[in-house]
């Protein structure tokens, strides 16, 4: 009872959002709520939480029934096209689910409105500002990006969900403040800020808790950056990641992910309690690389520069949007990625990878010898292409370095930009962009 | 809970993708995931598949426990074999996953013990019977108590959903 009196002044952004969705004017930090979910992500791993959906609804005499078909999204991307018959029987149950419950935003298998879950949430307009999204990935704190508190959760939390259409006793969390100030220099970007911050905080300094993202150079970074950001907070052991919106969000929200209609905007308190206040200074950042084999294990290229790198990975939630096949071709055009040295890259959707098609970026990396897969999670987690050789190093713009991340337990995986990546591909060795961009 | 041995001692940020490698996310079932566990850590996930670890035996790890992905499988594969895992703290997820599908988890953040080691839990303390010492637990979140006490969140949910109105 102490504590929400002492935090009853001011409200986070994450705090002020679940007292909207709770259709309260306040919640304290710590008190346990139940929010309504606006939107409950799955991909493939549907096939489990269906089991477990079915679980719940055994021998209760009632027909199993989503409490929202509309607030349910399903996007294949783990493994497209399935790997194994294994998975193709699984995506056959979801798909068989998905026709049976009415759940319309499914994204199968299609070189149309496919992709990567974390790219087609927001590019469908399926995430708002100020919305509960709930995903069984671990990355779902992207959506941070665009003002909703985003996290992961397991499949039988899912089933509950999909059940109930709220998220059961959940504590409310604390906040980390952290200001990001610019200028960003030529040759550091948002992937760059965000393996510093993991470094800095360590993969459990903010286990529990929402990192709230202030400061011009997020004021003045695109959506496509604000997803990096949130995208890996995870990797700093934080529920979640936000951007409280502002005009940045409500252009990419109108343009780009075709919302119409009135959006639910607001921001934190002024005077706000946080849990503490991170700062950076982005004037003063050098490219990072996270290496072997944790991702807070974060140094500033200089100390890696010369590693030898059999794989160049480009793509994943992280790093696969336009913007990185943008400045990975410009490095590449009329090149050649290095003798002993494979790229294969992925983008993010099937959207992006048409978009960068007809710019011609596509041809700019096939022609200097890089291989370009069709969207999905691809090699990010070891389970379909571009597997790695024992001993084998890959440099990748994924976000997780974990041992045997890319399906092999005596590989290494080195964690960076996309420029970085293009510009070790040139060299077949860890090479800073700033030379070559 | 009955005194058992340590099988295996795991450091810090141990991750989902270390207790249950990517590779076998296709395999979902809780029936069928155990062969997995800890499937690169070929000593341990021999011992286990080979029944040579009784149910009861403690897993015990350093800070941030099952870091990493939201897989549910790095949970269910565990309870398959009866552990009781002890860290110092686990990460968020893989904590609600575990009271989720109820696998035996113990915050034990000063404990100091070794494979071998034998362990038993009584009144809110760890005690190492093997150095005679005892440290404290941490309760799980109070938030969570209610799914705990029903023995997982399919048992809960299953009584919110009989409590709605049809």
């Amino acid at each position: 009872m102490d504590r929400k009196q002492e935090t009853i002044m001011g409200m986070t952004y994450v705090q002020k959002l679940i007292a909207r969705a709770c259709g309260r004017s306040e919640v304290a930090v710590g008190e346990v709520v139940e929010p309504p979910v606006g939107l409950a992500m799955s991909h493939e791993n549907a096939a489990l939480v269906i089991n477990q959906f079915l679980e719940i609804y055994k021998e209760t005499g009632r027909e199993p029934k989503v409490w929202d078909p509309d607030r349910i999204a399903i996007i294949f991307d783990h493994r497209v096209p399935a790997e194994s018959s294994k998975t193709a029987t699984n995506q056959k149950k979801v798909r068989d689910f998905v026709a049976q419950q009415g759940i319309r935003k499914f994204h199968d298998i299609r070189g149309d409105v496919g992709g990567i879950c974390h790219q087609i949430l927001p590019e469908n307009g399926y995430v708002r500002p100020g919305a509960m999204v709930l995903g069984t990935d671990s990355h779902t704190t992207t959506h941070g990006a665009l003002g909703a508190f985003a996290f992961g959760i397991g499949a039988t939390e899912m089933a509950a969900v999909w059940t109930l259409g709220k998220l059961l006793n959940v504590e409310v969390p604390g906040t980390i403040k952290v200001v990001v100030n610019g200028p960003v220099p030529a040759g550091v970007y948002p992937k760059d800020i965000i393996l510093h911050l993991v470094g800095k905080l360590t993969a459990e300094g903010a286990n529990f808790k929402v990192i709230e993202f202030r400061g011009d150079a997020i004021r003045t970074m695109p959506t496509s950056g604000r997803l990096v950001l949130c995208n890996m907070t995870v990797e700093a052991g934080a529920t979640a990641g936000v951007v409280p919106p502002d005009e940045e969000t409500v252009r990419y929200l109108r343009e780009e992910a075709g919302v119409d209609g009135p959006l639910d905007l607001f921001g934190p308190d002024e005077d706000a309690i946080y849990e503490r206040v991170v700062e950076i200074d982005a004037s003063r950042l050098a490219p990072q690389i996270a290496c072997p084999h944790t991702v807070d294990n974060v140094k500033p290229i200089e100390e890696v520069t010369g590693k030898k790198v059999h794989q160049i990975v480009v793509g994943s939630c992280t790093n696969g949007r336009l913007d990185d096949l943008e400045v990975a071709a410009r490095i590449l055009k009329g090149k050649r990625v290095a003798d002993g040295t494979r790229m294969v890259v992925f983008p993010a959707s099937w959207r992006i990878y048409s978009e960068a098609l007809r710019l011609g970026y596509l041809q700019d990396l096939v022609q200097a010898g890089a291989v370009v897969c069709n969207p999905g999670c691809g090699p990010c987690l070891g389970v379909h292409q571009g597997a790695l050789g024992d001993g084998e190093t890959a440099l990748a713009t994924t976000n997780r370095n974990f041992k045997g991340r890319m399906g092999n337990p005596s590989s290494e995986v080195y964690l960076c930009s996309s420029a970085v990546a293009a510009a070790s591909a040139l060299s077949g060795v860890i090479s800073d962009p700033r030379g070559v961009l | 809970m009955a005194k058992a041995t340590v099988v295996r001692k795991v450091g810090d940020d141990v991750s989902t993708d270390a207790i249950y490698p990517g590779r076998y996310m296709a395999t979902v079932l809780p029936s069928e995931t155990p062969q997995f566990a800890f499937a690169d850590d070929l000593d341990l996930n021999q011992k286990l598949k080979a029944g040579e670890v009784p149910a009861g035996s403690f897993l015990i790890a350093g800070k941030n426990f099952g870091c990493g992905s939201s897989r549910e499988q790095a949970a269910s594969c565990l309870k398959g074999y009866g552990l009781v895992v002890i860290a110092r703290h686990f990460a968020r997820i893989f904590l609600q996953n575990s009271i989720n599908v109820g696998l035996n988890m113990v915050i034990c953040p000063e404990l100091e013990a070794e494979e071998g080691h034998e362990l038993e839990i009584e009144g809110g303390q760890v005690w190492n019977r093997t150095t005679g010492r005892s440290f404290a637990i941490t309760p799980l979140p109070k938030a969570r108590q209610a799914i705990i006490d029903a023995g997982g969140l399919i048992p809960y949910a299953r009584r919110l959903l009989l409590e709605r109105s049809a």
